[in-house]
């Protein structure tokens, strides 16, 4: 064969289209590599109700934030540079729209338990440049940590104050004797929020709060009918937070 | 034609090696916040933009602004404004690399920038606005070179770059769009979820830009041969009063919808700024200040007997530069967290090392226009463009100075 410019012409481009579509050709050709936990619980949608008629005391949510942070190892700031997955706060600041000053001194005096909602039509997911924050099949809004440039749009879009930027070394805010060997820890600027406990789902277990809250939380499909979470919202009054902003919290709060 | 950059006067290598120094020092701040992080910011989890953003937001409109001086020339044949136009696009450079500037310095992780443009994210406003704004420069840049290069060797300007220019007119109005709509549409940040946002930000873009412009053109005048023709100022100067009044009315606006609706929401933010809520005052007398010098400036620049007055003119340019950028470069971005999410107050100020950072920007903004310019003048020396005349007029005014001088001499002559 005379090898001629044309020839290698040739031959360089059948060359790169192979190599363009081997990867993908071999990816579709076998089985994927990662197998699913069989003890894995799975849902159309996953959905909470928190019922605040028994969780309702600083304490309380105190404990559930401690095993929630201390499993995600979620630095400890002081300041409003501070990190948090899971914490608590007055009825005014939970529900700024559905308060009135002639509210029941009871609920009043109630503490709110607060994380991120996993909306069904998340803010947060539709403002991010990169795809760092992204909406599950099941619903779940997930980060990609190593995905995130740090940008913070995510933080001006959420209405509900539900997500953490790590301002600084998150290392240097935990006790690394402690930590968590099963969960990573982060990176200096990227954001960081709950995430239901999708690595908890994924074992078969039920999310640390619900585990630790004796009761008081529910979780579960929100899409099948007869799960446990549809049968109290059936039941009992619940409310979501900031209904106007049109985002469909997952995370129902019993009055 | 950058070797024209590199020959100046003694006073000319200063002024570029004092800004070298000031870039110096407010890289030494930024080297620090790589090091340790964002932490060295006064911003936090309830105010998560701060200065950064805030100047990227003032700044985008200086570079949409040039486009109040391209739009006359290139859509309305108004020749005046011809030798000036290039002014306007160096300043749109110099703009949208400092816009482009303040969102590296603001992310926390610089490394993965490329993330933007390696996953497109069409849903993501902030991909829009990096688009554009990179556009914009490359328009600029272009569509600027080009001309010059056509004008040093005294050709026109090519006809294939028409299409370039017309869609670089347009696409200054996209800029400041897009960036409003980085605001606009958040669900929950009261202060921004207006539909009239957009059209407050071309407002203030089209009378704070042009003042800038017109700020920096003046002291252009003074240490070059290059003298704006009084037309082409008289009309920019109408323009910025003009989009002055408009960017006022525009506010009044948002304070009727917020107050006569009596939305709790809609006033919070407004209350807070011009009023103070939860005890907290921060923002209060600088909002005053802001209204004040806005109405100073308005009636300065709608009276032609204060207009017209050039000595008067550039301190009328400095309070409407000041008051604008208490509006739209300070008070908006934190009037749209405040109130957080959580309906309280969190009250934010830059710290030195966020001033410093956002110094070193502006420092190579100052950096960019400089170099541009002079290359600029200098070309417009060597074809002999808008030159000072001995009288003070520009060669383009039609001003017959020999006539003038005369006149002078006889009056001199008299005494």
């Amino acid at each position: 064969m005379k090898n001629d410019r044309r020839t290698f012409i040739k031959l360089a481009g059948i060359a790169a289209a192979g190599i363009a579509v081997a990867p993908k050709a071999m990816a579709s050709s076998g089985q994927s590599p990662v197998k699913v936990n069989a003890n894995a619980v799975h849902a159309k949608h996953w959905a909470m109700v928190i019922d605040t008629t028994k969780l309702h005391t600083e304490e309380k949510i105190a404990k559930l934030a401690e095993v929630c942070h201390a499993i995600h190892n979620v630095p400890n700031v002081e300041g409003n540079k501070e990190v948090k997955w899971l914490w608590s706060d007055a009825y005014a600041h939970t529900f700024p729209e559905q308060e009135n000053p002639h509210l029941s001194e009871e609920v009043h005096q109630r503490t709110f338990p607060l994380l991120c909602n996993h909306c069904e039509n998340p803010p947060c997911v539709r403002v991010c440049p990169t795809k760092a924050t992204y909406q599950r099949p099941d619903g779940i809004v997930a980060m990609d940590y190593h995905r995130c440039i740090g940008c913070r749009y995510c933080m001006a879009g959420c209405p509900y104050g539900s997500r953490s930027f790590n301002w600084g070394e998150p290392r240097k805010n935990l006790d690394l004797e402690k930590l968590n060997p099963e969960f990573p820890t982060r990176m200096r600027g990227v954001v960081e929020k709950c995430n239901f406990c999708v690595e908890r789902l994924a074992i078969g277990k039920q999310p640390a709060c619900v585990e630790a809250s004796e009761g008081a939380i529910v979780f579960g499909d929100l899409r099948d009918p007869d799960s446990e979470v549809r049968q109290v919202l059936r039941e009992r009054f619940t409310i979501r937070r900031k209904p106007t902003a049109g985002t469909e919290p997952s995370v129902y709060y019993i009055i | 034609m950058l070797e024209l950059a590199l020959k100046g006067s003694k006073r000319y290598w200063m002024w570029i090696s004092f800004l070298i120094v000031l870039i110096g020092i407010g890289a030494l701040a930024y080297v620090n916040q790589l090091m340790v992080g964002l932490e060295t910011t006064g911003m936090s989890r309830d105010i998560s933009w701060g200065f950064y953003i805030s100047q990227l937001t003032y700044l985008v409109g200086l570079a949409a602004s040039g486009v109040m001086i391209v739009l006359p020339n290139y859509f309305h044949g108004y020749k005046a404004n011809k030798h000036m136009v290039i002014f306007g696009e160096f300043m749109a450079i110099a703009a949208c690399i400092m816009c482009l500037l303040f969102v590296v310095v603001d992310i926390g992780q610089p490394s993965r920038m490329m993330n933007m443009f390696l996953h497109p994210t069409p849903n993501s406003v902030l991909f829009w606005d990096a688009l554009v704004i990179n556009g914009y420069l490359f328009l600029n840049l272009f569509v600027g070179w080009t001309c010059l290069t056509a004008d040093r060797a005294h050709l026109s300007h090519p006809k294939w770059l028409k299409p370039f220019i017309y869609i670089s007119i347009i696409w200054a109005f996209s800029i400041h769009t897009v960036t409003a709509f980085l605001y606009q549409g958040l669900p929950g940040r009261h202060y921004w979820l207006t539909a009239i946002l957009a059209a407050r930000f071309l407002a203030s873009a089209f009378c704070a830009g042009p003042a800038i412009l017109t700020l920096v053109m003046l002291v252009t005048e003074r240490v070059t041969t290059f003298k704006m023709p009084k037309n082409a100022l008289k009309t920019l100067v109408k323009i910025i009063a003009y989009a002055m009044c408009v960017n006022m009315f525009f506010f009044a606006l948002e304070v009727f919808t917020a107050f006569y609706s009596n939305m709790p929401g809609h006033m919070h933010p407004l209350v807070y700024l011009f009023a103070g809520a939860h005890g907290h005052h921060e923002l209060v007398g600088l909002m005053w200040t802001f209204i004040g010098l806005a109405a100073i400036s308005i009636t300065l620049l709608v009276t032609p007997k204060f207009r017209n007055n050039m000595k008067l003119l550039p301190w009328t340019l400095v309070l409407l530069v000041i008051a604008t950028w208490i509006d739209k470069g300070l008070a908006l971005l934190i009037g749209g967290f405040n109130p957080t999410p959580f309906g309280t107050i969190t009250p934010y100020w830059p710290t030195g090392k966020e001033l410093l950072v956002s110094m070193m920007i502006y420092a190579i903004g100052a950096l960019i226009v400089t170099i541009l310019f002079k290359i600029a003048t200098e070309v417009k020396q060597e074809v002999g463009h808008s030159q000072k005349l001995p009288c003070g007029c520009s060669t383009e005014d039609g001003c017959n100075c020999a006539e003038a001088e005369e006149k002078t001499e006889e009056v001199l002559a008299e005494a």
